[in-house]
């Protein structure tokens, strides 16, 4: 049912839009403001910008951000991936039902829940076993990978359920083994759902701030972190073009892996058809 | 229906079942223990429930953090504030998000993904920057206010930081894409010959609206709207960074008891009590993704 945009859909997508938009384009124009003043502008400049990356707490707390997000979204996508065929292929199992709940839980879950009750897990664990032995990179990881996961779960199952499983099937028919038809027919079919997935842990994981405050340790300051102790004190012109580039680079990748899906999308579309 | 990995099956889902169990579920038992528990000075600041000595083992159960919570007025009212600001932020998001993704779903075809991209562009963006955003904006020397004061509209600046204000239209900034994105994945399945059907049997555009559309996008409305209101009951963010004192939320008061105070037995009843408010809705977005899902996996 497509049609031309009614002028009440246009004015409501205009206003949707720019209440979207507005603040963050207004962020990044005072990012090159020269003063130091967050809010009165001092004439373009992008002194800001050079302040930042000679900041060396910003720099490393962005090391450890990546590294963590790294080594979160691998394990989210490869948890999220069995995750999603258990939901969408296995048929009914005994606690089916209590899994599919564990998968929505975390999403909406409010993250000073999730965090304080994994803290209170890794408190007593460390009391029983001695293991882990402080808060630190283990702990956000585990935190991570449980929120992330979720997310990539409910992005390959949909997948996997509007896909089309004749050629499984056939696979299947011509006698080849379930882990080779996983291989070589699902995974590649699913692999956009993969990428998205993928990158939608790795950003997910690279903005928590809740949960990494309740699992982290001394000496161990994600990027999160850092900006909102910074921005608790205040406006801060660094941090300014701190979003700006983090605005940049999630933007362009993000359009980037849409229109390569998008293509590979079309593509897919015409071979079938 | 052949069923796919007749082996091994069971060790596949043994897998993110085990993780879950253990770093999802088997956590709250904790929160629920130590919520009977009493703070101590040591490490982990609580007592233990369960002590062995002299051949006696003693199980104290404290219930003394939830009549606190009961008797003490700040608890009640954080709890309301909450649910006040997360009602207000749902509704709102649902007035503003329903058109938006009922205009994208009946877009054409080729524009949609571009226009389904643009909402979801903020969501990927950092949520820390959102909401830093709008403290440059509604600052005393902020934008709007500059602009008022300009434009002659004021004679001195409006304080809309830190007041409820603020936390409400950044509540609703945020958690705008968490309503659209259901809510557009059900609209866009809508049958458009049941519009013509009811404006050939003589349905105005807006009683078809009411008659047809509205009902069937029950299921998007309803996940929507529990997608926005379960996490922003728990917020703590927006309230810290925008919020005013006195107004508390009770994601708030979690964080406090437990940075501040080192009262985690105090956070954990605090946590005890949000889980049991947010137990239903969490069973309710549950069901009705599961039946959009059957929907999806019925059509193919």
């Amino acid at each position: 049912m497509s049609q031309k945009i009614s002028w009440f859909g246009k004015t409501s997508l205009g206003i949707g839009f720019f209440f979207l938009y507005a603040p963050i384009v207004i962020l990044m124009i005072y990012s090159f403001n020269a003063s130091k003043l967050v809010t009165v502008w001092g004439g373009f400049s992008t002194h800001w910008y050079g302040e930042l990356f000679r900041d060396e707490a910003v720099m490393s707390a962005l090391g450890l951000s990546l590294k963590v997000a790294l080594l979160s979204s691998v394990m989210a996508v490869a948890l999220g991936t069995i995750a999603g065929m258990v939901l969408a292929r296995f048929g009914r199992f005994r606690g089916k039902s209590l899994f599919a709940g564990m998968i929505t839980a975390p999403m909406v879950m409010p993250e000073v829940i999730t965090g304080l009750s994994m803290l209170l897990l890794f408190v007593q664990m460390q009391q029983w076993f001695g293991f882990p032995e402080e808060r630190g990179v283990l702990t956000i990881w585990v935190g991570h990978v449980t929120l992330c996961m979720a997310y990539v779960t409910v992005v390959i199952r949909s997948r996997l359920v509007e896909m089309d499983r004749s050629v499984e099937e056939a696979a299947m028919d011509l006698g080849a083994r379930p882990m080779k038809v996983f291989f070589v027919i699902t995974l590649p079919l699913i692999a956009p759902a993969l990428a998205s997935g993928f990158l939608l842990a790795f950003t997910l994981s690279l903005d928590d701030l809740v949960i990494t405050a309740f699992l982290s340790g001394p000496g161990s300051t994600t990027l999160p972190q850092l900006i909102f102790s910074r921005v608790r004190l205040g406006l801060n012109p660094e941090i300014n073009a701190l979003a700006t580039i983090t605005v940049f680079v999630v933007g362009t990748l993000v359009i980037v892996a849409n229109r390569v899906m998008a293509r590979a999308e079309k593509k897919r579309r015409l071979l079938a058809a | 229906m052949k069923r796919f990995f007749p082996s091994g099956q069971t060790l596949l889902t043994a897998i993110p079942y085990g993780w879950l169990l253990l770093f999802f579920l088997v956590p709250f038992l904790f929160v629920l223990q130590i919520s009977f528990s009493e703070v101590e000075i040591a490490s982990p600041p609580y007592r233990p429930l369960v002590e062995f000595a002299d051949n006696l083992i003693n199980i104290s159960l404290n219930i003394g953090n939830f009549t606190f919570i009961a008797e003490d007025s700040l608890y009640a009212d954080a709890y309301l504030s909450s649910l006040k600001v997360a009602i207000t932020t749902t509704a709102l998001c649902l007035l503003l998000g329903y058109p938006m993704a009922y205009a994208i779903a009946r877009a054409e075809e080729s524009r949609r993904n571009t226009l389904l991209m643009l909402v979801m562009l903020p969501f990927w963006t950092s949520f820390l920057v959102r909401v830093y955003a709008w403290m440059g904006l509604l600052n005393n020397e902020g934008l709007i206010n500059q602009l008022l004061l300009n434009f002659g509209f004021i004679q001195e600046p409006l304080q809309l930081m830190h007041t409820a204000f603020s936390v409400q239209i950044v509540m609703v900034y945020t958690y705008l894409p968490f309503m659209i994105l259901p809510l557009y994945a059900n609209l866009v399945k809508l049958d458009g010959r049941l519009l013509e059907a009811a404006s050939d049997l003589g349905c105005k555009p807006w009683e078809a609206f009411l008659k047809v559309t509205l009902p069937l996008s029950k299921n998007g409305i309803i996940a929507g709207s529990m997608l926005v209101f379960i996490p922003a009951v728990g917020e703590f963010v927006i309230p810290e960074l925008v919020g005013t004192p006195e107004a508390l939320m009770i994601g708030k008061v979690l964080w406090m008891e437990f940075f501040d105070n080192n009262n985690w037995p105090m956070a954990a009843a605090v946590t005890t009590i949000m889980l049991a408010l947010l137990v239903l809705p969490i069973v309710l977005l549950h069901r009705r993704e599961e039946r959009m899902l059957a929907q999806a996996a019925a059509r193919h």
